[in-house]
């Protein structure tokens, strides 16, 4: 069993309710409003636009699915985005073990215009898992290092460590695509 | 720019989140395709207000009128009921059609299958029998309803079981009155209980 999330007033429905003398789960509808568009940000973000429609309803059916054996004081937001970054995973892994297309090879091909919006994770989608969880969590949901080591089962270390590899990896590439700009 | 900045620029950006709401849409409807809705609940217009209607797979849940108890509703069915409480429109047709008919005036009686499970004990029994006893268009007093269920001196129980009603309007509370005829109180207001009586044309000196 993992240790139960600090809690935190910022990210907890019962933020809205301090007077409550027990905690009870909000109505799923609430906890779903409140988090679906950073569910749905973090998605796109580790997926692409294309495949995030399915890895969002997987989301949010596994999401219903345990929502009743949570904590009352559970951080919602955190657990909710730890079960998107694991359909990511599962996504990735998935597609993996699909054969690419031999060929033409177009994404591989092309340089990601740094200015396109957007385009920076089409390269962190290439980064390794971990590294690529972990930078998602990081700049499109703001997770913190705790949070973040929950979610990818790791020491809030060994999260921070993710993070800045993959940071690493991103700055290498970048000389070597304005280079290939500058040619173009 | 160096390259940090610019990568950190990037990382920043908002991604838009304009798919969100219809996938949202499309996974609740799998996930009650699936079962996993315990209760559904859509807020329906009618000329009393909004009302928000609850339902989970035995029947209506609970019915409140929205500008009141707003959200406060939906968190007592996530405590008492279960917090797999998901807005499903499309699971409250019966009831609204009902509704509707009602309120225009071409429905003396529901039939949409009712959920007891926010009230039970004596609270029930009365709620039970004032549905099965007091019709459309008719009033009685808390005392008579007291007498009804056999305890002629519990006027007082009676009124409080009309007051946490959670299922006002399919379970007629707004035809209890007070025995000298005055309207008496009611959970939605004592206009909507007016409305109500005038609606079904009950005769009264209130």
């Amino acid at each position: 069993m993992k240790p139960p999330l600090p809690w935190r007033p910022d990210l907890t429905f019962s933020a809205a309710a301090p007077f409550y003398t027990h905690m009870t789960l909000p109505p799923f509808q609430v906890a779903l409003e409140s988090h679906r568009d950073d569910i749905w940000r973090l998605l796109v973000a580790s997926v692409g636009r294309d495949r995030a429609d399915d890895c969002f309803q997987e989301t949010i059916i596994a999401a219903l699915r345990g929502y009743p054996d949570l904590a009352g004081d559970s951080n919602i937001r955190a657990w909710m985005l730890t079960i998107a970054s694991r359909k990511a995973i599962d996504e990735h892994r998935a597609t993996q073990r699909r054969p690419e297309p031999v060929g033409e090879g177009p994404e591989s091909a092309f340089a990601p215009d740094l200015d396109g919006p957007g385009q920076i994770w089409e390269r962190v989608r290439d980064l390794p898992g971990k590294q690529r969880s972990a930078v998602a969590l990081r700049f499109v949901v703001d997770l913190d290092y705790a949070d973040i080591a929950f979610a990818l089962d790791c020491s809030p270390e060994a999260a921070r460590r993710s993070v800045h590899e993959g940071l690493t990896k991103l700055r290498q590439d970048l000389p070597r695509e304005l280079i290939a700009d500058e040619r173009r | 720019m160096s390259a940090d900045s610019a990568i950190e620029t990037e990382l920043n950006r908002e991604i838009p989140a304009e798919g969100a709401e219809a996938a949202s849409a499309a996974a609740l409807d799998r996930a009650a395709a699936e079962g996993l809705v315990d209760v559904a609940y859509t807020v329906a217009d009618t000329p009393i207000g909004g009302l928000l209607l609850a339902s989970t797979e035995r029947g209506l849940v609970c019915v409140s009128f929205h500008d009141l108890s707003g959200d406060a509703a939906l968190e007592q069915i996530a405590d008492r009921v279960s917090p797999r409480v998901v807005e499903l429109p499309r699971k409250l047709d019966a009831a609204r059609f009902e509704l509707d008919e009602f309120f225009a005036g071409r429905r003396r009686s529901f039939e949409v299958a009712l959920d007891w499970t926010l009230i039970d004990g004596f609270r029930r029994h009365v709620l039970q029998r004032l549905a099965a006893e007091v019709g459309y268009g008719e009033v009685a007093s808390y005392g008579e309803l007291a007498t009804v269920v056999g305890k002629p001196r519990a006027a007082r129980a009676v009124g409080t079981a009309m007051a946490t009603n959670p299922l006002p309007i399919f379970v007629p509370c707004h035809r209890v009155v007070r025995s000298g005829g005055a309207i008496g109180n009611y959970g939605g207001g004592v206009e909507r209980k007016r409305f109500l009586l005038d609606l079904e044309g009950a005769s009264r000196n209130h």
